[in-house]
């Protein structure tokens, strides 16, 4: 059982990691980040599960609410940029280099 | 005979004898802060600073004759110096009074003649802030009774010297000169120094009376090189070879400054240090005392052949100057049987020389300040007393029958024949050629046709000038004979640096005294026929190889700028090089690799947030590869 639930939070986790790497849109972007996170959660919760202890559960806990938190300055930095730039591309934000 | 014991003194004129250096010293230094406010008195000042000296001298002199002759050397202890290192106190003894009392003798009638020769300076007042200063510091330098002491001193008369070279530092060649004499005399002190050093290392101690009695007994090396750096020190200030360059150009001074500190005294001071440190660092036979007397030879015919061919008076006086002072190194390298002689002929030649320096001042004072011996002649009929005064000093350095210069410098000759009959016959020598060059000299200057420039209207120098040159005439004639006849000077001395077990008797007819007077009429006749009786070119002929060689100081500075100056301007070009290619490169470099490299690196900063987010996958990947392999060793 363990197995089949670390192998589909791998796999989201590696959706989630190809998406950040090819996707443009920030929005999508963000939504990958926010899949790697919960790929993680999996394997904590599946963790916690078959070592018969709360750790990896309380992990999740905090993981989420970390996400949380991200989520809610992300966007506003997100919403913040569309609005000056007309623009939700992470390759156009790229003022700030050598 | 050993020198005598040393004895601890206090009380009388003796005690108060730091009065002599204080004196001018006060003057010294109240002349030079007190400005141009002293400029109306300060030569009066000066002078009477340097009399004060002398009459407390005369007492001091007195004083230590009325004691018993064994008991003539007196310490008197003043304040701790360097503590733990050396306590400061002077060392009034036969051999300190007797400079003492030509210091500040001679020096008297130079300051006063200086009054008359700079009354048109208009630095007249620092002129003679100088002269005391000198004349303090050279004191200092004989009565010290320790090397740091007498070091101290040393260091002072070079200061004055320097100082007073370049009196008129507004001409470049008297900047250059006054340079010249400082940089030469730093190779010898540099010798003195160490010197100085060794005699700690060596005896704990540096007081003339602990190293005598320190009962310690370093090995022979280490005496010989003691001596032999000594003996550098003294090259140094002596202007003996091969550290001679610097005296002919030193004339550039005022000339009471060459009759005074290039004549009469500084470069004596060399003959004092190996006197003083005789007993102990020269004993007879020694390779360091037999370096004295060879450097003494080397010297005393070198200055007498440069003198020869020089047409500038006063350049033509240092060559004598020089040769003079290697009689008297002569002397003192032959040990106790020549100490006498030594300071004998060193006082007497302080007479006569200073005399001469100053006539040949007051004849340029005449004449527009011109120094070529070209354009004088026939000045014995305007410049009657200068003239005189100027025969008397001219007859007792050649030697003339009964004036001083003739028992002097006879006792050098004789004591030297005892010693090596090479050495003998080269100072023999060396008088017969002092003959020449100082009959030409006279004979040039007061004789002959006048060759005078057009402007030039010779008179006699005023009373200020030509008293001075009567009493120190007057030292010239009988001075030599009162110190050598009877060997009163010898026993005067003995206590102070030992004395011969047999005294030598004088024989006005030896076989040496004889050849010598011989060669000295022959020389004089021979002067006569080339400068006296013939017409001398105003313009000086181009002469022989040998006229040229003489001219140029026998290469001497030639020989300095091949051996020293240019691989030194080479070695300094190799450090410019090196520190603007290694080190500048090298410091350069890394800057510009670490710029050029960062340059480079921070291109990686696009601004693309994807580019860093494949670049943490890449890390991450790495990371976690070499965990996989780290965790499977």
């Amino acid at each position: 059982m363990t197995t089949h639930y670390l192998v589909l939070s791998a796999l989201l986790f590696v959706i989630g990691g190809v998406g950040v790497l090819v996707r443009r849109n920030a929005i999508v972007v963000f939504m990958c980040v926010e899949l790697m996170l919960n790929a993680c959660n999996l394997a904590f919760v599946t963790f916690a599960r078959q070592n018969g202890n709360l750790d990896g559960q309380v992990i999740a806990f905090f993981v989420m609410i970390v996400a949380a938190a991200e989520v809610v300055i992300g966007l506003a930095i997100i919403v913040t940029i569309f609005r000056t730039r007309r623009s939700a591309s992470v390759d156009d934000v790229n003022l700030l280099k050598y | 005979m050993e020198p005598a014991k040393i004895i601890e003194h206090s009380g009388g004129v003796i005690g108060v004898s730091w009065l002599l250096i204080a004196l001018p010293l006060l003057g010294a230094a109240f002349l030079l802060l007190g400005g141009r406010k002293t400029d109306k008195f300060g030569h009066l000042l000066g002078v009477a600073t340097a009399v004060a000296s002398f009459v407390v001298g005369v007492l001091v002199f007195l004083q230590l004759l009325g004691f018993d002759p064994a008991e003539r050397r007196r310490a008197v202890p003043l304040y701790d110096f360097i503590p733990g290192l050396t306590k400061m106190g002077l060392l009034v003894d036969p051999l300190s009074i007797s400079f003492v009392l030509l210091i500040t003798g001679v020096g008297s009638l130079i300051h006063i003649y200086s009054i008359g020769y700079m009354a048109h300076d208009p630095n007249r007042r620092r002129f003679f802030a100088y002269l005391n200063l000198f004349v303090a510091a050279m004191l200092l330098l004989v009565l010290a009774d320790n090397y740091i002491g007498l070091y101290v001193g040393w260091e002072g008369v070079g200061l004055a010297s320097y100082l007073l070279i370049g009196f008129w530092q507004h001409k470049p060649s008297a900047a250059t000169a006054a340079k010249k004499a400082f940089i030469v005399n730093r190779v010898g002190d540099f010798g003195l120094a160490i010197a100085i050093f060794t005699i700690f290392t060596a005896f704990n101690t540096v007081s003339f009376a602990g190293v005598m009695e320190s009962g310690a007994d370093p090995s022979q090396g280490t005496l010989t090189a003691i001596g032999l750096l000594l003996l550098l020190g003294a090259c140094g200030k002596s202007a003996q070879l091969p550290l001679q360059s610097w005296l002919l150009d030193a004339m550039e001074g005022p000339t009471p400054v060459s009759a005074l500190i290039h004549a009469a005294t500084m470069v004596t001071a060399g003959v004092y240090l190996v006197t003083r440190s005789g007993a102990m660092f020269f004993p007879e036979g020694s390779t360091a005392a037999i370096a004295v007397t060879i450097v003494g030879v080397a010297t005393l015919l070198a200055g007498a052949i440069i003198g020869t061919a020089k047409d500038d008076i006063k350049k033509a006086l240092a060559g004598s100057t020089m040769s003079q002072i290697g009689y008297m190194m002569l002397a003192a390298g032959i040990g106790p049987a020549g100490y006498a002689f030594a300071i004998a002929h060193l006082i007497t030649h302080g007479f006569f020389k200073a005399d001469m320096f100053l006539g040949a001042g007051s004849v340029m004072h005449g004449m527009n300040d011109e120094v070529d011996m070209r354009k004088y002649g026939g000045l014995r009929k305007v410049m009657p007393i200068t003239f005189a005064t100027f025969l008397v000093g001219y007859l007792a350095i050649i030697g003339f029958p009964l004036l001083s210069g003739y028992f002097t410098k006879d006792g050098i000759i004789e004591s030297a024949m005892e010693y090596s009959s090479t050495l003998g016959w080269l100072a023999v020598l060396g008088a017969g050629i002092t003959g020449f060059y100082m009959s030409r000299l006279v004979f040039m200057t007061f004789f002959g046709k006048k060759r005078w420039e057009a402007d030039a209207h010779p008179h006699e120098s005023p009373a200020v000038m030509t008293w001075p040159l009567i009493i120190l005439s007057v030292g010239s004639i009988f001075l030599g004979g009162f110190l050598i006849v009877g060997n009163r000077f010898m026993t005067f001395l003995g206590p102070a640096v030992g004395q011969p077990e047999h005294l030598p008797s004088f024989h006005p007819f030896s076989v040496p005294g004889l050849v010598t007077l011989a060669l000295v009429a022959a020389g004089a006749a021979l002067a006569w026929f080339k400068y006296g009786a013939a017409e001398v070119p105003v313009t000086a002929p181009r002469g022989s190889f040998l006229t040229t060689f003489a001219r140029r100081d026998l290469y001497g500075d030639a020989l300095n700028e091949a051996l020293f100056m240019r691989p030194g301007q080479w070695l300094t070009r190799l450090a410019v090089f090196f520190d603007n290619r290694g080190i500048d490169g090298l410091v350069n470099g890394i800057a510009a690799g670490i710029g050029g490299t960062s340059g480079r690196l921070r291109r990686v900063q696009t601004g693309f947030v994807r580019s860093y987010a494949l670049s943490i996958f890449i890390g991450a990947a790495i990371l976690v590869g070499a965990w996989f392999v780290v965790g499977n060793l």
